[in-house]
């Protein structure tokens, strides 16, 4: 009972870990001073503000956007590849994860003057496409690298077993394989969609036309001072995944019991 | 569950459609890409523009200068107005990425201080238009700080060991070492580096950290006594009605700066460019803009009228540092082929 | 069906051909010449941008950024092993739910949240302020290595988390209760069996922990006050303040093939299996 106790309490700890600079954000969406500093009394000014920036938007709508379809597209492309290279022979699977790696070694930098160095070179205008190409680029080793693990720890035999069966390749596949190491493409998509989210250098250099995204937004805010408006931002956006995700769990768990009363 | 995805996909398959249509359904008008410094705009100057002339701007910030050059070099941005500083102004006309302006399209230039027109990077004004300026200075706090603040000596002073800011910005921080030691900011040579270095090392003990805009927080927060930093930051700072910090330009003499309003080689509207520039310089928007922003203006009538109706904000030596030690400063330029010796003396400070 | 499936791997080794190798091979190019990068007629190959790298200040922080890696990897794994292994054990109604809080934090903007940790950790910052009630002196916690690695592992903790819970929640319970039955003590179940099955996942959060922890430059530059300089803040200036592309390149292909190597000595590397490894 000790271990259980303690174990909460360690959760507990990191969990407060976690969110203390969330909960700083939020307080601070509400100071009536720019100052992270000092409090200048309460007040809703910044979320206001937010209603009339228009930069501000256009960033929002792309970092959504951007992350969610790259994230989408990445673990699509990635899992199949992974599936791929796992069947692949000795060498080349050496050499396709070696390759498949470079993006996560090589700092953020490199691999956005990199890859901006390519679309020039390719006569592409820089924009939404180039963006998304360029997230999608550093997304797919992640996702690999989460349905790598699924893979090894799958027991092989399965897919064998459905092919002896009758199955044909595609339906074992569907059916069998990625049934197995779907925690592991969750955890591919979700990686992929946070590492877009923040995304600030790749995305700096790669983008143009217009097309920017939150984190560009705020670093360039870096020389005169951050405008709480994007604490104001950041809370709405905080809340709202809080709300998504309380409402997921309750109907997953509604789900879970009206099933058990069936089975009843 | 299924379904749900497929219509998320569709409709996110939609929302990208959409972004990658260019300039979908805003009709013939042309669009122009200013490229400034992040919050350096009152964000309404801009539709008001955009309504009067009928012409769509896409505004797109940076950080840094350096950032700027990289996108705008690389032939990956295509922008048609850029407001970069300085030395970065002199660095693109050397290199040919500015164009000429035709001043036949911007009127308004007129009411831009003289003081402000033909300066060292830009010689006869034939590619620029002032947005704002200021100079590079020491905020301290005057409860810390007992003494007066009129030399960069103060900076260096053990008595403040652990609660001296200094700029992350390679150019001002050496150029202060450069100028405590007599030299100019934008010196060359090997031997006056290699002293502003050492001296650099000295200080960095007594140096709490290397900031850029968290160096507001810091001050306010009395966590530092002394800080060097720009004039708009401690412009910034009084409005936010703090009245225990002050501004000072010491006496020996600073750095100038300016950030100016260009066009770049590569736009294809220079004449709408050349009309936002204009726009931009009108009395009436610059107030607005200055109002909003806080920096210091380059337009007359707009400086007239911040001294009518703020003269608190007008009389301080972060806003207008006076005549005199205005003599004494000086503007970055480009270094060119010296670069590399500065590179050195900051990597080495940073690594030690 | 081996045959088969590896096809499915093929248009993704185009897309690393164009994406990946491509642009790198730019970035090599760029690091073994000289001269002005926009104009490519006056590039000529040198060697002067590898030779500027064996300077001792160059070398030590190169050593100074895998060291804090390491530390921030090490510590990660220490307290990242526990909460994936705790949210495991939940009942798999509850556990997807607690992953996804545990998830949330890394949505809200990196930087806004390190500037957070700022006003947490200054000298009259929130933490110190709460000290002071109990008249505790204030803490010098920032701007220090401490806060920088507190920074990195704040940052890449989850990253930890998430490859280590998906490969033990499908850890087959009958092997543990097998082993259980068999005699051993909930220790000697852990280190021989759940521990051994889970290293893949292990290995995989250790990768996606210490290369970007390597080449991290916003936590050094704002939780470390800019007197931290790591070898991912000296790339970016190299490409942006200082404008020496070259040296900025020839230090990205360094740092990369020094990883490459340190990556040979990690234990889990194994390729019998096929395994999410290098070499």
């Amino acid at each position: 009972m000790v271990g259980k106790f303690l174990q909460k309490v360690y959760l507990s700890i990191i969990f407060i870990f976690l969110y203390a600079p969330i909960v700083v954000l939020v307080v601070f969406s509400f100071n009536d001073s720019k100052s992270r500093g000092r409090w200048g009394g309460f007040t809703l000014k910044w979320y206001a503000d937010l209603l009339k920036s228009s930069e501000i938007r256009s960033a929002l709508y792309y970092t959504i956007l951007v992350a969610a379809l790259a994230a989408i597209i990445a673990t699509i492309a990635g899992t199949f590849a992974a599936i791929g290279i796992y069947n692949m022979g000795l060498f080349g699977k050496k050499v396709m994860l070696n390759i498949n790696y470079l993006p996560v070694l090589n700092p953020d930098i490199v691999t956005g003057i990199a890859l901006m160095l390519l679309f020039v070179s390719m006569k592409m205008q820089l924009g939404f496409i180039t963006m998304l190409i360029s997230h999608i680029t550093f997304n797919i080793p992640y996702v690999i690298l989460s349905v790598m693990p699924k893979l090894k720890q799958m027991n092989k035999h399965l897919p064998e077993a459905a092919l002896d069966l009758g199955a044909t390749p595609f339906y074992t596949l569907r059916k069998v394989i990625i049934p197995e190491i779907m925690p592991g493409i969750i955890t591919g998509a979700m990686m992929a969609f946070t590492l877009s989210i923040d995304d600030f250098v790749i995305s700096f250099f790669t983008t143009g036309s217009g097309v920017s995204n939150l984190s560009i937004v705020i670093y360039s805010m870096a020389r005169k001072g951050i405008k709480p408006s994007i604490n104001a931002l950041s809370s709405i956006m905080f809340v709202s995944v809080i709300l998504l995700l309380i409402l997921i769990n309750k109907r997953q768990s509604k789900g879970a019991e009206s099933n058990i009363e069936k089975i009843r | 569950m299924k379904k749900y995805v497929k219509v998320i996909a569709v409709f996110l398959m939609i929302m990208a459609l959409v972004a990658t249509l260019p300039g979908c359904g805003k009709g013939p008008t042309v669009t122009i890409n200013v490229y400034n410094w992040g919050e350096y705009i009152d964000e309404e100057v801009i539709d008001l523009f955009e309504k009067e002339y009928n012409i769509n701007v896409n505004y797109e910030t940076f950080a840094t200068n350096e950032d700027m050059y990289v996108k705008l070099v690389s032939g990956a941005g295509k922008y048609d107005v850029i407001i970069p500083s300085d030395y970065m102004i002199q660095k693109l006309i050397n290199e040919g990425m500015l164009l000429e302006l035709d001043f036949e399209n911007i009127p308004n230039f007129e009411y831009i201080d003289n003081r402000f027109k033909n300066l060292p990077y830009d010689p006869e004004n034939k590619y620029t238009v002032p947005y704002f300026w200021g100079t590079l200075g020491i905020v301290y706090n005057k409860n810390m700080v007992d003494e007066p603040v009129d030399s960069w000596d103060i900076l260096f002073d053990p008595k403040y060991a652990g609660n001296i800011i200094m700029l992350d910005s390679m150019r001002d921080t050496i150029g202060v070492a450069l100028r405590k030691l007599g030299y100019s900011i934008n010196s060359t040579s090997p031997d006056e580096l290699n002293e502003a270095m050492e001296l650099l090392m000295e200080q960095k003990p007594l140096v709490q950290a290397y900031y850029v805009d968290e160096i507001k927080d810091v001050m306010i927060n009395g966590e530092a006594a002394l800080a060097l930093t720009w004039s708009g930051d401690a412009i910034d700072i009084y409005l936010e009605g703090v009245d225990y910090i002050g501004y000072a330009v010491p006496k020996e003499g600073t750095n100038l700066w300016f950030d100016c309003m260009a066009v770049p080689a590569t736009s294809q509207h220079k004449k709408e460019a050349e009309m936002f520039i204009n726009f931009m310089t009108d009395p009436e928007i610059s107030y607005k803009n200055t109002s909003y922003v806080g920096y210091a203006t380059c337009n007359k009538e707009t400086l007239r009228r911040m001294q009518e109706e703020n003269p608190d904000i007008t009389e301080m030596a972060s806003y207008w540092p006076g005549d005199e030690i205005l003599d004494r400063c000086e503007v970055f330029n480009d270094l060119g082929e010296y670069q590399s010796l500065y590179n050195n003396v900051w990597t080495r400070l940073q690594a030690k | 069906m081996k045959n088969r499936a590896k096809l499915l791997a093929y248009p993704y080794a185009v897309w690393m051909a164009i994406f990946i190798v491509v642009p790198l091979l730019l970035v090599f190019v760029i690091s073994i010449t000289e001269g002005n990068v926009r104009d490519l007629g006056s590039l000529k190959l040198s060697t002067k941008s590898y030779a500027k790298f064996f300077d001792p200040m160059y070398m030590s922080i190169i050593w100074r950024s895998f060291y804090l890696a390491f530390i921030s990897t090490a510590i990660c794994l220490v307290l990242g092993y526990p909460v994936a292994y705790i949210i495991a054990k939940e009942k798999v109604s509850r556990r997807n739910g607690l992953l996804m809080f545990f998830l949330v934090p890394i949505w809200m903007n990196f930087l806004l949240r390190t500037y957070a940790w700022m006003t947490l950790l200054s000298k009259n910052g929130i933490i110190n302020k709460f000290l002071g009630i109990f008249g505790i002196e204030p803490l010098n916690l920032m701007p220090s290595t401490g806060a920088v690695v507190m920074g990195m592992v704040y940052n890449f903790l989850p990253f930890m988390v998430l490859p280590i819970y998906t490969v033990l929640t499908k850890i087959d319970k009958s092997v543990v209760e097998a082993a259980m039955d068999l005699g051993a003590g909930k220790v000697g179940v852990f280190l021989k069996v759940i521990f051994p099955l889970s290293i893949p996942g292990v290995f995989s959060g250790i990768t996606m922990v210490y290369m970007p922890a390597v080449s991290t430059f916003v936590i050094s530059k704002l939780l470390g006050g800019g007197k931290e300089l790591l070898i991912g803040n000296l790339i970016e200036q190299q490409f942006t303040v200082q404008g020496d592309w070259h040296f900025g390149s020839a230090l990205s292909i360094i740092l990369m093939v020094i990883i490459l190597i340190s990556m040979l000595f990690m234990p889990g590397n194994d390729t019998e299996e096929g395994g999410a490894s290098m070499w």
